[in-house]
């Protein structure tokens, strides 16, 4: 599966990076985060590999790495019954992807809550708003600098 | 409020009146089930016929907050919740109650986290907290039975002269 995976992404595009790595039979395909939508197309619509399914869409927060922030696509394709996880990194300074919400709609709300626990932007996405915090909410709760019980004061009471 | 206004002296009809308004006050508190979280489960079995809340008057489970007298908060309150229970419990009618049920009410409990109140007297006046996790529902009658001894104690001037809360009315112009 992996060679097929290989040659049909590096002959469809040029010079694309790709670099395997495999833990306990599950396929890590490490990616830069230009070509996120092409690859994930490609994976998607190609007639051997067909990724029709989008388990999920999460990021890792590094805290001290250079490139902050890995966002990890989890996909499954019922025609193979293959599982495969796509990682592309994301630096703090830089801190915004491309969206694959227009090639797999479950992708829709997976991205709004990495936006709403990271803060990483996804360009092109039909509705970025916050998935389980209020609007006005300033922090994000999943980065490591974000204390665990939260700033004081940040998020409102009613009266009493 | 009513009869009860023109009740201020201590005479002999105004404490026998008291008495029979808070008996039948405390005999039929009619509760808003705020069930939130898994305490709801255990709030439910306590109406079922086992444990039946039916036999101290409580059975009249209302999901309009205009008929209730008690408020149950049942579960884990988040900031983003809170609102909206503090909303309806502005929207009952004076003289309430209030039961903190569990210990994620009372406390926040095993939710020592960010998006959850750490106790829901952060924003409402509690009456009785019950503890548990979730508390069986024997526990809950238990806060029931405490709650009427303590609704039982109350008097009619209890309630006069109470200050009207501050309404946040929406105007279209």
């Amino acid at each position: 599966m992996k060679e097929i995976i290989l040659n049909r992404l590096s002959s469809a595009i040029p010079n694309v990076q790709l670099e395997f790595s495999e833990y306990k039979n599950e396929l890590t395909l490490q990616i830069a985060k230009k070509d996120v939508v092409e690859v994930c197309k490609l994976l998607k619509n190609d007639t051997e590999l067909k990724f029709i399914h989008c388990e999920d869409v999460t990021a890792i927060d590094w805290a001290k790495r250079k490139n902050r922030f890995t966002v990890v696509y989890h996909l499954f394709s019922l025609k193979n019954k293959f599982r495969l996880v796509v990682k592309a990194d994301v630096d703090e300074s830089d801190c915004n992807i491309d969206s694959v919400s227009s090639i797999w709609r479950a992708a829709n709300w997976h991205e709004r809550e990495v936006y709403d626990m990271y803060g990483i932007n996804f360009n092109n996405h039909p509705d970025l708003r916050r998935m389980y915090m209020p609007e006005e909410f300033e922090h994000y709760p999943l980065r490591k600098d974000f204390p665990l019980l939260g700033i004081p004061g940040s998020l409102a009471l009613p009266k009493k | 409020m009513g009869l009860e206004a023109k009740l201020t002296q201590d005479g002999f009809l105004a404490t026998k009146l008291d008495a029979i308004l808070a008996w039948s006050r405390k005999s039929s508190v009619w509760p808003m089930p705020m069930g939130i979280s898994c305490c709801a489960i255990e709030m439910m079995a306590a109406a079922d016929p086992k444990y039946d809340i039916a036999r101290f008057g409580s059975e009249v489970m209302r999901f309009t907050p205009r008929q209730c007298d008690l408020m149950l908060v049942a579960g884990t309150v988040t900031y983003k919740m809170s609102h909206v229970v503090r909303k309806i419990y502005d929207q009952m009618p004076d003289p309430k109650w209030v039961i903190a049920m569990g210990a994620c009410t009372s406390t926040g409990g095993m939710y020592r986290s960010y998006p959850v109140v750490q106790g829901i007297d952060q924003f409402l006046p509690v009456d009785i907290y019950v503890a548990g996790c979730p508390p069986r529902p024997d526990n809950l009658l238990n806060a029931l039975i405490q709650l009427q001894e303590k609704i039982g104690r109350t008097k009619a001037r209890d309630f006069q002269n109470k200050p009207l809360p501050e309404l946040n009315i929406i105007q279209n112009n």
